[in-house]
């Protein structure tokens, strides 16, 4: 378990300078400096301010020095100051939208997972019957449906025609007035939407690999045996196949990670929710490099570490790895 | 013969055939818009501004007067041309570096597969954000983006495939003969290994009618006055207590063509593989 755990710690080191080194060539490659543009749209900079802002950024120094330079100020967890007019530190603006994003994504996490690996099984236990036609039209629609239209019609539908649920923001105007219990409701009708939207969208590719791994599992011969001795078939379908069909899940999970925080972009555009994919957002608009740089560095270290925790979680599921 | 009995076997399929059938319609749709659109998409009526579904305006109208229909049929255009280039691009690039690393093996393959790997650690849509907030947003840089973020699935397929092939007596057999490495992997190996690429190609249009649809309705994508689905429903949301139509429609028409496409894709898979059928 050691050795399994500490090989993949080593892993991520590549990979961490992999990380910075795309995101640091996403920004620089292009035509034009990231101070050129920035002056142009800020016509009254002088070129004496031009020139101390290229000096600043290092700009006139060769590409891997600035590279060097950029990542040992990013290993700080300085990522410079945005370009807005407020001027702030980039990860202070980060850090402050962080646990809304995470928070959010854990949620729907957590939903896709109480719904999408019942789903599966249940599907995968009746095979071809008119429960697994069913979840397998629901899964059709999930893979088509784009993400920001069914944020759309669910805000038409409970925010506007029925409405039921607030459409925009995390919170009510007069938040900070309210009583515990009030702030814990008012949170949570904000956030349901933007949750139960983007755990939509995850649930179709998790239920529909449950239903695989579980219906390979079910083929096996030793659940035939299970069967033979005369287990009851819940004890056979919940002990014997479904521990061992939820380690390639487990897997599926890490890699699903990206897609459910890229979500976040969408869900927190169109509900107005104060989070990283919000903050990306406005960055893009505004070209404020700075910013686009440290979310880009962020969020792929995020999704590293969430592939290692899968990893973790992979290795004490199964006894082979654990034992071995 | 292998070839007419997969067809056979797609021709019996009948969701796969009705996913043809609507891709083909919305091509149709696409290239023949200027005759089919009851009216010019870009003609403003300012008498007729966010008018409900009618007869004269079987889809409503937006908040400039336009035909919601019309908008949507031209609409096609964009969704295909960003779907079809785009996943050109990757496909290109895809085969490319799965066929070098699966082809050449060792050091390079290592390389390459790490870059697949790196490629995959970021979420996509951030990745396509950054590069368009350097290069800006319109159609071209958008199929371009779009493409050179998708390729990691066709480069692993294509690896996998050769890795296989390459061993294979009719493949030593060419060696053998002298048959150089690119007239190996081209005449070869490749043609073996274009079917997984089909079908990726197929889901991957969807895929990139889904990106480009969202980039457009955060508006870093096909810019107005331009109509594409995406943008299109920009307004919806920003007339969504008054005007559900322009809300729903576009999102339809997304949906419908996004789902014939992977109808079509899975189709092909099962026909050339019906063991996959489960």
């Amino acid at each position: 378990m050691w050795l399994y755990l500490s090989k993949r710690l080593l892993l991520m080191i590549p990979m961490l300078l992999g990380i910075t080194l795309v995101s640091f060539l996403v920004i620089h490659l292009a035509p034009g400096t990231p101070t050129e543009l920035q002056t142009t749209m800020n016509p009254k900079a002088s070129v004496e301010a031009q020139k101390r802002l290229r000096e600043l950024y290092g700009l006139d120094q060769p590409l891997q020095v600035q590279y060097w330079d950029w990542l040992k100020r990013v290993s700080r967890l300085d990522f410079g100051r945005s370009f807005s007019p407020d001027r702030r530190p980039v990860w202070d603006k980060i850090r402050e939208r962080i646990g809304v994003t995470l928070g959010l994504n854990l949620l729907s996490l957590l939903i896709i997972l109480a719904v999408a690996l019942p789903l599966g099984v249940l599907a995968a236990q009746r095979a071809h019957s008119w429960f697994d036609k069913g979840t397998t039209l629901l899964v059709f629609f999930g893979f088509a449906m784009p993400s920001f239209w069914l944020a759309l019609l669910l805000m038409l539908f409970f925010g506007v025609y029925l409405d039921w649920l607030p459409i925009s923001g995390l919170t009510s105007l007069g938040f900070s007035h309210l009583s515990f219990w009030e702030k814990f409701s008012d949170l949570g009708a904000h956030v349901t939407l933007p949750v139960l939207g983007s755990a939509f969208m995850g649930l179709a590719g998790v239920s529909r690999y449950m239903r695989g791994s579980m219906l390979e599992v079910i083929g096996q011969d030793y659940i035939t045996t299970a069967r033979a001795k005369g287990l009851p078939e819940r004890v056979v379908i919940f002990k014997h196949a479904l521990r061992n069909a939820l380690l390639p899940v487990i897997t599926i999970l890490g890699f699903s990670l990206p897609g459910l925080i890229g979500g976040s972009v969408i869900f927190e555009a169109i509900f107005a929710i104060p989070g990283m994919g919000q903050l990306l957002w406005w960055a893009v608009m505004a070209r404020d490099y700075p910013v686009i740089m440290g979310e880009l560095v962020i969020v792929a270290f995020l999704t590293l570490l969430g592939n290692l925790l899968a990893d973790l979680a992979y290795g004490l599921a199964d006894p082979r790895i654990r034992m071995g | 013969m292998r070839i007419s009995e997969s067809w056979m076997r797609l021709w019996r399929n009948r969701l796969a055939i009705s996913g043809l059938a609507l891709v083909l319609g919305l091509c149709a749709a696409a290239l023949l818009a200027h005759w089919l659109a009851p009216y010019d998409p870009d003609f403003i009526d300012l008498k007729q501004v966010l008018m409900p579904p009618s007869p004269a305006h079987l889809l409503g109208t937006d908040t400039l007067g336009r035909d919601v229909l019309s908008r949507i049929i031209f609409g096609a255009r964009v969704s295909l041309l960003v779907g079809f280039v785009a996943v050109g691009i990757a496909t290109l690039i895809g085969v490319l570096v799965g066929a070098l690393a699966g082809y050449y093996g060792g050091a390079l393959d290592q390389i390459l597969m790490r870059l697949v790997d790196l490629m995959l650690c970021f979420p996509t849509i951030f990745l396509i954000l950054a590069v368009i907030a350097v290069l800006g947003p319109n159609i071209w840089n958008i199929m371009a983006v779009i493409g050179l973020t998708s390729w990691m699935g066709v480069a692993r397929l294509v690896r996998a495939e050769f890795l296989s092939l390459r061993e294979r007596e009719f493949v030593v057999a060419a060696r053998a003969l002298g048959a150089s490495d690119a007239r190996l992997i081209w005449r070869h190996l490749l043609p073996n290994a274009l079917t997984p690429v089909m079908v990726s190609a197929t889901l991957g249009v969807a895929g990139a009618i889904l990106v480009e649809s969202s980039l457009s309705f955060l508006g870093l994508g096909v810019q107005p006055p331009t109509p594409s689905w995406g943008n299109m429903l920009t307004m919806g949301k920003d007339n969504i207590e008054i005007a559900w139509w322009l809300s729903v429609f576009p999102g339809l028409a997304i949906l419908v063509t996004v789902m014939s496409y992977n109808l079509l894709g899975e189709g092909i898979r099962e026909a050339i593989d019906p063991r996959l059928r489960d």
